[in-house]
């Protein structure tokens, strides 16, 4: 569990996202605290991934706020976002596939360096100590995720699997201070998902920064998170720890329908 | 042997002209891979280039044009300063020009589908061919010998029909470190690596904290830069230079860019320099008058076989 009385890292109040007439996200109050594993959970179409490009800077908010690390991210672009601390991971990933490894965790560098295009094209002393130091890191991280003997392949041509771990590395490049992951084990089997989960929280313990995860495997969730919110047709229907939220009536009735109302490890079940 | 050495000479001449060519069709490709538009501008603006290049060789070197009229003689010491000055300047004018046609023609249509900053392209393209024959006027204008024509295979004692002269190998020297220092700079800096980041993913890239909309213009900058020293080349190899030369050089560097797979830069090197020579040598053996023929019906065979291009990958952009 968190340390008691934790910065918070992510306050976000009444959000909303209007595409036309449909409101995909509704409103919602949310706060992430320092060095805390969230997430963010509710059935397809609840709204979480377009919450999530509304943090991250890709779309813009019909109204209310983002307050990251005390200052508003409104009307910021995504990389200014970026580079104030925020990485994040995708749904379907996304990968430079052209470049090798090593590349894609260079270019998550891309806001960490400063060195200039005269000072590159020289290689001057600067350059070259800042070119070294920045490979060191990302073989740290390509060992992070277990995949630095692959750091000269093409990120193409790694399975699925490592590609998800490359993804993460990549986004942990960018020295954030909250790592938005969205559903870092879909299509995994369960050894990979195993891996994840372990590496999700290795790196909230060995990077302190906090994660915010949609997920849909309710045992990783419920494994993962300290605390867990549940949008279901853009509104925020739960909020609690894993145990509170799998025994909240609104969220078994979102996930089941309303005549199944069930004890609580249903829910585990459920959406599997 | 004079069959041979007619080749030779022809193999020659293609080189030459097809390095000015691959100093076009980088622009084309590096716009290409980078938001998928083709910038039909391009061959205006490499026009533009060769303009501002010769006004300034006009206004500032009207002694050395003097002092090098004898063209077997080697030019003095400050004409080559003039020269990088020209250059320089070409360079400069053409990348800013680029980035502005960008900024103001191209930015706001990018999320307006393909077909709006085409026609916008093709808008800027006419505008800028008016500039130029508001420039310049409608004929076509001399450039400068300020490069020596020397046959540098006699001065080494070969006696030979094949001239390689002082000219061509100007065109070589200059454009190959070009095109070298590009390639590094996209292989190996920063913004580089931003560049490649954002033709393959632009919403991934800038959620690693690339600034898209500057990599963009960057990359505009880039293609123009070496458009306005492929002028001054041209202007300085060809000796002429007219309103209407972004038209043939711009569709000739297209070709050998979408010939070559657009969107990949050794393909466009690769493209330019077979263009080169394929015109060179249907000049030489078939006739002048078909060469376009020859260009085009080769683009439409090899895109039969290959579409992407010789060097293209299979939507190697696609996000």
């Amino acid at each position: 569990m968190t340390a008691q009385g934790a910065g918070v890292v992510l306050d976000v109040t009444g959000l909303t996202k209007q595409f036309g007439g449909l409101t995909a996200v509704d409103a919602v109050d949310f706060r992430v605290q320092e060095r805390q594993i969230c997430s963010l959970i509710g059935p397809n179409g609840a709204g979480k991934t377009t919450f999530f490009n509304m943090v991250a800077g890709q779309y813009e908010p019909t109204s209310g706020d983002v307050i990251f690390d005390g200052r508003s991210l409104r009307g910021l672009r995504p990389h200014q976002i970026t580079a104030r601390g925020i990485g994040r991971t995708f749904q379907n990933i996304r990968l430079f596939t052209n470049e090798t490894l090593l590349e894609n965790v260079l270019v998550g560098m891309h806001s960490r360096l400063r060195s200039s295009p005269v000072a590159a094209l020289l290689r001057l002393p600067s350059q070259r100590r800042e070119e070294a130091e920045a490979h060191a890191r990302a073989m740290d991280l390509l060992k992070l995720v277990r995949l630095d003997r692959f750091a000269d392949e093409s990120a193409g041509n790694l399975p699925y699997g490592m590609q998800r771990r490359l993804e993460m590395a990549r986004a942990l490049a960018s020295q954030p201070k909250l790592l938005l992951l969205d559903e870092p084990t879909a299509g995994m089997n369960p050894q990979e998902t195993l891996a994840m989960t372990t590496l999700i929280r290795k790196v909230r313990d060995d990077f302190g920064v906090a994660v915010l995860l949609i997920e849909h495997d309710m045992q990783v969730v419920m494994d993962l998170s300290e605390r867990v919110t549940v949008l279901n047709y853009g509104q925020k229907i739960a909020e609690g720890t894993p145990r509170e939220v799998q025994r909240n009536d609104q969220v078994i009735e979102a996930y089941l329908g309303r005549r199944h109302k069930r004890p609580e490890d249903e829910v585990a079940g459920a959406h599997a | 042997m004079a069959g041979f050495e007619f080749l030779l000479q022809q193999l020659v001449t293609g080189i030459a002209n097809g390095m000015l060519i691959t100093l076009i069709a980088i622009g084309y490709t590096l716009v290409y891979g980078i938001i998928e538009m083709i910038n039909f501008a391009h061959g205006d603006v490499f026009m533009l280039g060769a303009f501002s290049a010769l006004t300034f060789l006009q206004l500032v070197g009207a002694q050395a044009v003097r002092r090098v009229r004898n063209v077997d003689q080697a030019p003095s010491p400050e004409t080559y300063l003039w020269l990088v000055l020209a250059m320089i300047l070409a360079m400069v004018f053409c990348a800013a020009l680029n980035v502005m046609i960008e900024r103001f023609a191209y930015r706001r249509l990018r999320r307006g589908g393909r077909m709006a900053p085409l026609i916008s392209a093709i808008g800027v393209s006419f505008m800028l061919q008016n500039v130029g024959l508001y420039w310049k006027g409608a004929s076509p204008v001399n450039f400068p010998r300020f490069i020596p024509q020397i046959d540098l295979v006699k001065e080494i004692g070969i006696d030979s029909f094949v001239r390689f002269t002082t000219k061509d190998l100007f065109v070589i020297v200059v454009t190959v470190p070009l095109v070298i220092a590009l390639t590094v700079f996209i292989q190996r800096t920063k913004l580089g690596k931003a560049m490649r980041a954002t033709a393959q993913d632009r919403d991934a890239a800038q959620l690693m904290g690339i600034d898209i909309n500057r990599t963009i213009a960057l990359t505009f900058l880039l293609g123009g830069a070496l458009a306005g020293a492929a002028g001054l080349v041209s202007g300085l190899y060809n000796n002429t230079a007219n309103f209407q030369m972004g038209f043939s050089y711009g569709l000739n560097s297209f070709t050998a860019a979408v010939l070559g797979g657009i969107g990949n830069l050794n393909g466009a090197m690769l493209g330019g320099v077979f263009i080169g020579v394929l015109a060179a040598l249907s000049d030489g053996y078939i006739d002048p008058r078909w060469t376009p023929v020859v260009i085009f019906g080769t683009l439409n065979l090899v895109l039969i076989l290959r579409p992407t291009g010789i060097l293209g990958q299979e939507s190697a952009e696609r996000a």
